[in-house]
């Protein structure tokens, strides 16, 4: 199924009938592939319009059968409830906080980290560089218990370091930044040791303006991660002085017995809609990094 | 694991341009050879945080979970009481075990057959020059970054049984509706769906890289020798996607053996008590709703071992795809 037309050539021994059978092939594979396309299209932006035009719509617009794709008059008032019923304000705050904190000390203990991984001797180096990456396999998830109860007994529950402290160990953007500090060139880390750079200037002179492109990568995808997380911050949590906007969203889900879904649907446009924006904008970046570390093997 | 990552770090090492040794200190720590202890020292500044916290906050608590799983301990206060095994008897006894673990095998292979067969296919589709992939890419990739918890949220009201879009869309087709919220088997079915628009540009921007990268002369050489579509596909372009098969089989299956934020906010592990409960969701909802935080941790232990034994298989899979 690989191209076969879109590309030149290479020999040039085939028939003209041969060719002609080629070329209908591809033609086929190039409708498939517009019919891909717009199921992709329909499947992913079908629930996403509807979620917005539902948080326009009044009450009677949304209890409906068959459903309404346009709201009979706009009612972004909403918008109004979402955030009056919960302090999205707060939430959306909680979330900045947390995200930026948490992905500043990542990124700098991933850098770092790699950094001495790479370029520092240490004895039993590759023994602490596994150490750090088999930290990937282990599930959030599963270390809640006995963290729970550590960060309770210090007293840390419904506290910014209480949901902060506990997530900071990074081990996907120390492979990430390491894998790539591999891959600099020798020649150049040489010469700058013998023009005497130390560590620090090697670093921040030579290193890290040779890793633009996998540091934006590493950032971003922590980000995502960060805004996203929801499980720690669910635990430690109780109310709208520290808890995050994911968990911000099911108080607003869970407000009262039956769920309002004008309100709620507006909500979650208002959540999802800043990391999709820095999505639109940076993905490209993004998909960089995540794909960096599958395809090479 | 150690091995795979000792070849993959010396063939890194080669396709740069570093010579034949594989440890990149010795020509760079030049200038300091006569001082190893700086070296150590500044390598125990800068990695020690860290490894500090990925002990304290990630490997502590998988230790722990193994002694917790042999005591009866209420999460909220009291001391802790010893009761041997007891807890594993009791998860092996137990009728729901079972059902639990169906649910996760059952979501965790839709969720990584599902991603993968479809990443493939949509990635070969759309590795060609066609008006508008672009824009259908970022489409497709969009929904990775917005949380699952938004994302579990809104379609709930999606799947709405009453009100909702796919209720609609089936009935334009003659299709009624199964209660997404009441019947069990159809309410996995919901958040498995769920998870997969959530979660399919992944495998899909993944495939599709890996496609780009890959060496289009071999299919087209077979193609004019004449071999089918099929025949194409299997002998030339899956075994050279094989490391990003089993890369994405691992990640994949580890990302979604952890779900809990869409099962938590779309079903709470309903209906009728354990319908859509995950094993992970079981060690929250033991540990956290009926404070029973020594069972949570045996279901904890059960289920890290589960996925460690599956991992170093699918690691040893890979490690002998990569010396053919």
């Amino acid at each position: 199924m690989i191209a076969v037309d879109d590309r030149p050539r290479v020999l040039h021994t085939t028939t003209r009938d041969e060719e002609q059978r080629h070329r209908a092939r591809a033609r086929w594979v190039t409708v498939l592939g517009y019919a891909a396309m717009v199921c992709v299209l329909l499947i992913v932006a079908l629930p996403l319009f509807w979620i917005v035009m539902t948080s326009f719509k009044e009450r009677q617009d949304i209890y409906t059968i068959p459903v309404t794709w346009w709201p009979s008059t706009f009612h972004p008032q909403n918008y109004g409830e979402a955030t009056r019923s919960v302090d999205l304000a707060a939430y959306f705050r909680n979330s900045l906080i947390i995200t930026t904190v948490l992905a500043t000390v990542k990124f700098v203990l991933g850098v770092l980290s790699a950094y001495g991984l790479v370029f520092l001797r240490f004895p039993g180096k590759n023994f602490v560089f596994l150490g750090i990456i088999a930290a990937l396999m282990v599930p959030n998830q599963i270390t809640v218990i006995s963290n729970y109860a550590l960060v309770a007994e210090w007293g840390w529950r419904n506290t910014f370091q209480g949901i902060i402290v506990p997530l900071a160990g990074v081990a996907f953007g120390t492979f990430l930044m390491r894998n790539h500090f591999l891959s600099i060139p020798a020649e150049i880390i040489e010469a700058a040791r013998m023009d005497g750079a130390g560590h620090f200037r090697l670093l921040w002179r030579v290193v890290l303006p040779l890793s633009g492109p996998t540091m934006v990568a590493f950032a971003l995808i922590t980000v995502v991660n960060e805004w996203n997380e929801y499980l720690w911050p669910f635990l430690m949590a109780d109310d709208s002085s520290v808890a995050p906007l994911p968990i911000g969203l099911t108080h607003l889900q869970n407000n009262d017995g039956v769920t309002d879904w004008g309100p709620v649907m507006a909500g979650t446009v208002l959540a999802m809609l800043p990391i999709l924006v820095i999505f639109l904008l940076l993905q490209r970046h993004m998909i960089k990094g995540l794909t960096s570390g599958a395809v090479k093997g | 694991m150690s091995c795979v990552r000792n070849r993959r770090f010396a063939r890194r090492v080669h396709t740069s341009s570093v010579p034949s040794s594989p440890e990149r200190t010795l020509p760079h720590g030049r200038g300091l050879r006569g001082r190893p202890w700086t070296d150590h020292a500044l390598f125990a500044v800068l990695v020690g945080p860290n490894l500090a916290l990925l002990i304290l906050f990630t490997y502590r608590p998988l230790a722990d979970n193994v002694r917790l799983s042999f005591f009866d301990w209420n999460i909220a206060g009291s001391a802790a009481t010893f009761v041997g095994f007891d807890n594993y008897l009791e998860w092996w006894r137990r009728p729901d075990t079972w059902q639990i673990v169906g649910n996760t095998v059952a979501f965790t292979a839709a969720a990584v057959v599902g991603s993968m067969v479809l990443g493939l296919g949509l990635a070969m589709l759309l590795d060609r020059k066609l008006l508008g992939r672009n824009l259908v890419r970022s489409a497709l990739f969009a929904p990775f970054v917005i949380s699952g918890a938004a994302v579990g949220v809104a379609f709930q009201f999606v799947f709405d049984p009453n009100f909702g879009l796919v209720q609609d869309l089936l009935g334009r087709i003659g299709i009624t509706a199964p209660d997404f919220y009441q019947d069990p088997t159809w309410a996995m079915v919901m958040v498995t769906l769920t998870y997969l628009w959530k979660n399919l540009g992944y495998t899909f921007v993944v495939y599709l890289a890996a496609l780009q990268g890959l060496r289009p002369e071999l299919g087209e050489a077979a193609a004019i020798d004449g071999a089918s579509r099929w025949t194409t596909f299997r002998s030339v372009i899956l075994p050279q996607l094989r490391p990003t098969t089993y890369f994405l089989s691992i990640t994949v299956l580890l990302n979604s053996f952890q779900v809990f934020d869409i099962i938590n906010v779309m079903t709470r592990g309903g209906p009728l008590g354990t319908g859509t409960t995950t094993m992970v969701y079981q060690v929250y909802d033991e540990t956290f709703r009926n404070f029973r935080a020594g069972y949570g941790a045996t279901v904890a232990t059960i289920m890290f071992l589960v996925l460690l034994a599956v991992t170093v298989y699918q690691v040893r899979i890979m490690d002998r795809g990569e010396h053919r």
